[in-house]
C-alpha cells in the first residue's frame, strides 16, 4: 500500500512512525483493513475471539483462511513487542487488547463471549470477561 | 563419649525400618490412575489478572489505533 502525502504531512506522519516503528513492526499509520477482510467480518464468517484473535465463526474458505492466519500472526508480533516494552506476557497483552477489540464490535459484528459462544453484537454493551475493564 | 558401634547399630535399625517401610507399600499395590476421557485443558487466563489488564488498557488502544489494518 502507497499512499502519496505532503512533506509537513510526511514529516509529521513520519515522527509518529518513528515513535510506533520502536514499538511496533508494522509502522503503517491510519492504514484501511483490506476489502476481503472487512468483508468476511461484516459477513459474520469471522469475529473477534477473547484471546485478542480472529476466529472462524464459520468453516471458512482458503482465502478467509489464509487472511485470518495472516492477520493472526501479524497482531501475535505486534502483541509480542509490546509485551516486552510493557513488562507483560503475551497473552496478557492480547487479552488486553481483546477486551478492547471486542468493545469495539460494530453491530452486526461477531464476537465470542467468555464461554466460547459466537454472539451477534448489537447496540447494548458485548458480553466480555469480567476482567476486561 | 559417643561409641562408635553403637551409632552403626542406630543406623543399620533405621535402615531396617525403612527397608520394612517399603516393602509394606510395594505390597500394598500399585496406585492407579485413571486417564481422564476429556482433553485436559490448560487454561492460560489464569495467569491474567485484572490489575494488569487495566495497566496495558491505555498502550492497547493506542496500538490499535495504530495498526488499524489488522484490527
Amino acid at each position: 500500500m502507497r499512499v502519496k502525502i505532503g512533506k509537513p504531512a510526511g514529516w509529521a506522519l513520519g515522527a509518529v512512525a518513528a515513535t510506533a516503528a520502536v514499538a511496533l513492526l508494522v509502522p503503517s499509520a491510519m492504514a484501511q483493513r483490506d476489502p476481503a477482510y472487512a468483508a468476511a467480518r461484516s459477513a459474520g464468517q469471522i469475529g473477534e475471539q477473547p484471546d485478542g484473535y480472529l476466529g472462524f465463526v464459520t468453516t471458512p474458505t482458503p482465502e478467509v483462511r489464509a487472511l485470518v492466519q495472516d492477520l493472526n500472526i501479524k497482531r501475535k508480533a505486534t502483541y509480542t513487542e509490546r509485551a516486552k516494552a510493557t513488562g507483560s506476557t503475551v497473552e496478557q497483552y492480547a487479552f488486553t487488547t481483546g477486551c478492547n477489540l471486542i468493545a469495539k464490535t460494530a453491530p452486526g459484528e461477531k464476537y465470542q463471549s467468555p464461554d466460547g459462544r459466537w454472539l451477534t453484537r448489537d447496540a447494548s454493551a458485548p458480553v466480555r470477561d469480567s476482567r476486561c475493564p | 563419649m559417643t561409641n562408635p558401634r553403637t551409632g552403626a547399630r542406630r543406623r543399620a535399625i533405621e535402615g531396617r525400618g525403612l527397608a520394612v517401610m517399603v516393602g509394606a507399600s510395594a505390597l500394598a499395590g500399585c496406585i492407579q490412575i485413571d486417564t481422564p476421557d476429556k482433553p485436559i485443558e490448560i487454561n492460560l487466563n489464569i495467569n491474567i489478572r485484572q490489575e494488569v489488564v487495566y495497566r496495558l488498557d491505555g498502550d492497547a488502544k493506542k496500538l490499535i489505533e495504530q495498526n488499524s489494518e489488522i484490527f
